[in-house]
């Protein structure tokens, strides 16, 4: 490690531009003739649309046009998609039903797009919006997945008979329920996860811009894959041909998944300035992003652990109802599927498991992967289960987890997971020694003695990343392969430009990827620049999500250096008149091994592009590139502790210390890692005690669409974190990265209710624990 | 945001003639409800009259016991107001909690009562403090004044100008924020002062800040926490929304005064 290579905490180069205010984000994007758009949205959960009138909207000033969903059907815009197909049990495909980009007949969610408005100026459009008269037949509503499934509940899409879009299992039933009857114990849980609000600080917006001349369409969006969405909006909504559609994804300000998605929006600006003939921008203000950017959660489960007379765990069993909205979003089906299901063996040696999980539709925001997406929900559920367990047996939370560890890598889990590498008993071990869990006892008393009631509780997480080996995903039924591209190319004076299909939006890929450059080729990083997020510069990518940037992203930057230095070492050998297997490089100078020979890497550089002496048969230029696939996800895994305190007048609740051991395998930028940890805590710590989204049950009005109703974690609600980390390497790719992005909104959930149910001594308490929730528990014992 | 036309007022006869010129005109006294209430196109006043930066409007005076805040003083100058501080810290803590410092420092006292929110922090100080309202017609005492949610004695047109009370010989103000808001969910308010003892609760109550008898007696009798141990609040005067039911606020209520008589020593 040098001062700037792998292993070194580099400041951010990104954030001069910040925390500076130059950043240059879609809304800062202005072309000439650029027009605004407002989107007329349903105001009810459910109804019947009979008639709208736009003829006095129409006439107000600055107005230039007022779309509907008819005319995007006349032109062959297609119907959005979802991504990742997964078949019930019974082998029936999904019921799914049919999302237009803006409704016709019917509204299915508080939100739902309708018209597009497009005007001089963003108060003109909105205007107008107010202006136009929709007459609507409504219709009884329903938010909660339980009451979607129950007869007589109202009917969303006639595709999914009781709302029902698929009944899916995974692993082995027979057994499990076997195990379960044989159990010396069986712990029975039924936990919620609640459903969030992703609240990126960035809103979604897209510019939309068609030239007439060229047929050809660009679109600037707040996107975590633009070249999926070129992929999609293409192949799927039939906005233009590949070729014809250039899309970029300039700065973006937070995704947490909730912009890896192809919204309406995009799709209907597009379209727009193709019929209006100007370009035309869309910003979303808070309560559009409340409204329409994709919830995350909402899940209702039952877990069973059965355990042996000597508390081994022989079978775990769950039955989960997802809730996903009024429409299938573009990954919604994976999220409590494969992301989900596939990871319910925890850490633990499980013989035997098995899911059944029902995904239902309500009038409600369609819910995708929102950080962690699937793995928080498992977590939560085997982490809440297994400290119950421990309080129902008398044992220790901490030993019980330890004796059922998975010890041997590789281990084949019941539910498709192999899992590669890891030691969990060192990150429980560096957990406990941090938190000085066996000294929580003399805590707890002290505390009492001040009124206060202390807990501490324990999660031991794991979770898939580095998403994903493209055949493994492919046979589960994903749309799409998960490999990454990268190209670098070493212009003529030895500069460094790598183009990635990894997407930053916030994870500070131009500061890592520089450091591996810098590391492998013995360069400083500010002759390093990163490119991403234009379709038009970077090769085809698949985007950032997942926690995979590191391990698939830069594993293909990884790739395609080795075949730069490869080349670089060739040249330099030739130059030098020495064997290529001496060359070392180092310092900016490729060198021949032992002896005062060298060439400046810059010089080796411009030998490339003069071409004036380079071996026999060698091509001019170097430029690599390479698409690398992993072998497997990899694994994150850690032990996070909690420790509160409860008021037990007020039931509020402090967090007093939250130690997070992570083992996300080799680690670029420790700097980087521990934000990302910071910042996946705070947001666990917010749907542990804070977030909450809430619909009325009979209005299906979402009730909870500011911030004056929607509590996001602030740094007064937060503990000063202790991170460690400990390091297994990830076989499944070259750099032995496992991830970081997700694991702190895994890991802390049920950390943070064990603790609080721990010291409040009942286990009857959902998320988010609000001072309400916890005091109606004290006062319900 | 609509439209509208805004006038900086300099003097309180013009702001009040600026108000009656006009059917659909607000004041605006520092802005921070009637701001975002306007850009959520939830207001939408033909006119706002600005008197914030009327200096017969500004400034604190604290001649003996006697306090005056002028109406377009913001919560940051209470907040750290040294002669507020000799004579009535509860209240300089109150400012100084409300809100965050943008709110504290573009929000003015006098916009805050005459708003009347009922999770507003200054309503339950005025009604313990049994403040003097003054306006440009006539002086109202606090608890005329504060009517019902959202709702005050003020007439049409009518400015508040000052507020004024006597120091209380104690007092401390507790409050308990939404998680979200950070609104009070309950805020209590208790002064001992020339008129006896009084117990100002805002947050809570479900026709807005009420003062609390039963604990004012209690408290005559004995000023400690443990004085207000047998009361029961009823929560049926209570607020209910989806962060506190009405049994979880007269709890606060209760938890909240034992606190602020604690803190009022």
């Amino acid at each position: 490690m040098g001062v700037e290579g792998i292993g070194a905490r580099v400041a951010r180069k990104e954030d001069k531009r910040f925390i500076t205010g130059k950043g240059r984000y879609t809304d800062d994007m202005v072309v000439p003739g650029m027009k605004h758009a407002v989107f007329v949205r349903s105001p009810h959960a459910h109804a019947k649309i009979k008639s709208i009138d736009t003829s006095s909207a129409s006439a107000m000033p600055g107005v230039i046009g007022i779309l509907d969903g008819k005319q995007l059907t006349e032109d062959g815009i297609g119907s959005l998609i979802c991504g990742w197909a997964v078949h019930s049990k019974d082998g029936s495909p999904m019921n799914m039903g049919v999302w237009r980009p803006l409704a016709e007949d019917t509204v299915r969610y508080v939100g739902d797009a309708i018209l597009i408005v497009v005007a001089d100026t963003g108060d003109q459009a909105r205007a107008a919006a107010e202006a136009v008269v929709i007459d609507y037949e409504e219709l009884p509503a329903v938010t909660t997945a339980l009451a979607a499934l129950k007869d007589g509940a109202p009917q969303i899409h006639p595709e999914a008979d009781h709302n029902l879009i698929f009944d899916w299992e995974i692993g082995n039933g027979a057994d499990v329920d076997a195990a379960i009857a044989n159990a010396a114990h069986v712990t029975n849980l039924d936990v919620d996860n609640n459903r969030l609000v992703p609240n990126a600080m960035e809103p979604r917006a897209t510019l939309g811009v068609y030239d007439d001349s060229e047929e050809h369409y660009t679109c600037w969006t707040t996107s975590q894959n633009p070249h999926v969405a070129r992929l999609v909006m293409s192949a799927f909504y039939n906005v233009a041909p590949e070729n014809k559609l250039r899309v970029i994804a300039p700065d973006v300000g937070g995704g947490f998944g909730s912009k890896i998605y192809i919204y309406p929006e995009e799709i209907v600006c597009l379209w727009a300035s193709k019929r209006t003939g100007v370009p035309v921008k869309w910003t979303a203000d808070r309560t559009e992003a409340f409204l329409t950017d994709a919830h995350g959660r909402d899940h209702v489960s039952n877990i069973k652990i059965a355990f042996d007379a000597d508390n081994r765990i022989t079978a775990l069993k769950v039955d989960t109802i997802a809730n996903l909205g009024a429409y299938m979003s573009l990954f919604s089906s994976s999220v409590p599927t494969y992301l989900y299901a596939t990871l319910l063996s925890g850490q633990y040696n499980i013989a035997n498991v098995h899911a059944n999980v029902r995904t239902v539709y309500t009038n409600t925001t369609p819910v995708d992967a929102y950080r962690g997406a699937g793995r928080p929900e498992a977590s939560y559920l085997v982490e809440r289960a297994m400290e119950t367990a421990a309080r129902e047996l008398g044992v220790s939370p901490a030993e019980l987890r330890r004796k059922n560890f998975i010890t041997q890598f590789p281990h084949q889990t019941p539910v498709i997971m192999n899992y590669d590498g890891g030691d969990f008993g060192a990150s429980l071990d560096a957990a406990t020694k941090a938190a000085d869990y066996d000294g929580f006892p003399a805590r707890k008393a002290e505390a009492a003695g001040r009124g206060k009631l202390r807990g501490i509780g324990m999660s031991c997480y794991i979770e898939a990343c580095g998403i994903a080996p493209s055949k493994a995903v492919g046979s589960l039924g994903a749309g799409v392969g998960l490999w990454e591209s990268a190209e670098v190319r070493v212009n003529a004076v030895g500069t460094i430009e790598v183009l990635t299909g990894s997407h930053s939006h916030g994870q500070g890929h131009e500061t890592t990827f520089a450091q591996l450059v810098a590391e492998r080729l013995g360069v400083g990083m500010d002759t390093v620049s990163i490119v991403h997020g234009d379709t038009d510069k970077v090769q085809m990518g698949m985007g950032t999500y997942g926690s995979r940037s590191g391990a698939v992203g830069m594993s293909a930057v990884s790739v395609a250096l080795d075949r730069v230095e490869a080349k670089a070492k060739k040249v330099a050998a030739h130059l030098l008149e020495a064997d290529e297997s001496d060359i070392v490089i180092e310092n900016g100078e490729l060198k021949v091994a032992g002896t005062d020979k060298s060439v400046p890497w810059f010089q080796m550089a411009l030998a490339c592009y003069t071409a004036h002496n380079l071996p026999d048969g060698m091509e001019p230029g170097l430029k690599e590139s390479a698409f690398f696939d992993p072998t497997n996800f990899s694994f994150p895994a850690g032990c996070y502790i909690c420790e509160v305190e409860v008021d037990p007048e007020t039931g509020k609740t402090e967090i007093i210390q939250f130690v997070a051991a992570d083992d996300f395998g080799n680690i670029i930028n420790p700097m980087i890692v521990e934000g990302q940890v910071h910042g996946g805590v705070a947001q666990g710590i917010g749907q542990a005690m804070l977030e909450s989204c809430i619909y009325d049950p009979d209005t299906g009005q979402l009730l909870t669409a500011s911030y004056m109703d929607y509590a996001m974690p602030r740094a007064d609600d937060l503990p000063s974190f202790d991170v460690s980390t400990t390091v297994t390497p990830s076989p499944s790719n070259p750099l032995g990265i496992k991830g970081c992005g997700e694991a702190g909104a895994i890991g802390s959930p049920p950390a943070v209710i064990n603790a609080i149910t721990d010291a409040i001594g009942s286990n009857k308490l959902e998320m988010p624990a609000s001072p309400q929730a916890v005091w109606a528990a004290l006062n319900a014992k | 945001m609509y439209e509208t036309n805004y006038h900086r007022g300099s003097s309180v006869s013009e702001a009040a003639s600026l108000l009656a010129g006009s059917d659909e005109a607000k004041l605006l006294a520092g802005g921070q409800t009637l701001i975002p209430t306007m850009k959520q196109r939830l207001a939408a006043p033909s006119d706002v009259v600005d008197i914030r930066h009327i200096a017969e409007l500004k400034g604190i005076s604290v001649s003996g016991s006697k306090v005056t805040i002028g109406a377009a003083t913001s919560h940051a100058e209470v907040a750290q107001s040294a002669d507020i501080a000799n004579v009535c810290p509860a209240l300089c803590g109150l400012a100084a909690h409300i809100g965050d410092p943008h709110v504290r420092h573009m929000g003015t006292i006098g916009g805050s009562i005459a708003n009347n929110d009922p999770a507003a922090d200054y309503p339950a100080a005025m009604v313990a403090l049994d403040a003097t309202i003054h306006t440009n017609k006539r002086t109202i005492s606090a608890s005329d004044f504060f009517v019902g949610l959202f709702e005050t004695a003020l007439d049409e047109g009518e400015i508040v100008t000052a507020v004024s009370f006597d120091a209380p010989s104690k007092a401390a103000y507790q409050k308990f924020p939404n998680p979200a808001s950070r609104y009070a969910m309950a805020g209590v308010f208790v002064a001992q002062g020339n008129g006896g003892i009084r117990v100002g609760v805002t947050g809570a109550g479900s026709e807005g800040v009420f003062r609390s008898s039963e604990m004012e007696e209690a408290l005559a009798a004995n000023f400690s926490p443990a004085a207000l141990d047998a009361i029961a609040v009823d929560p049926a005067g209570m607020l209910a929304d989806i962060h506190g039911s009405a049994v979880y606020r007269a709890n606060l209520v209760k938890v909240m005064a034992r606190r602020a008589v604690a803190a009022a020593g």
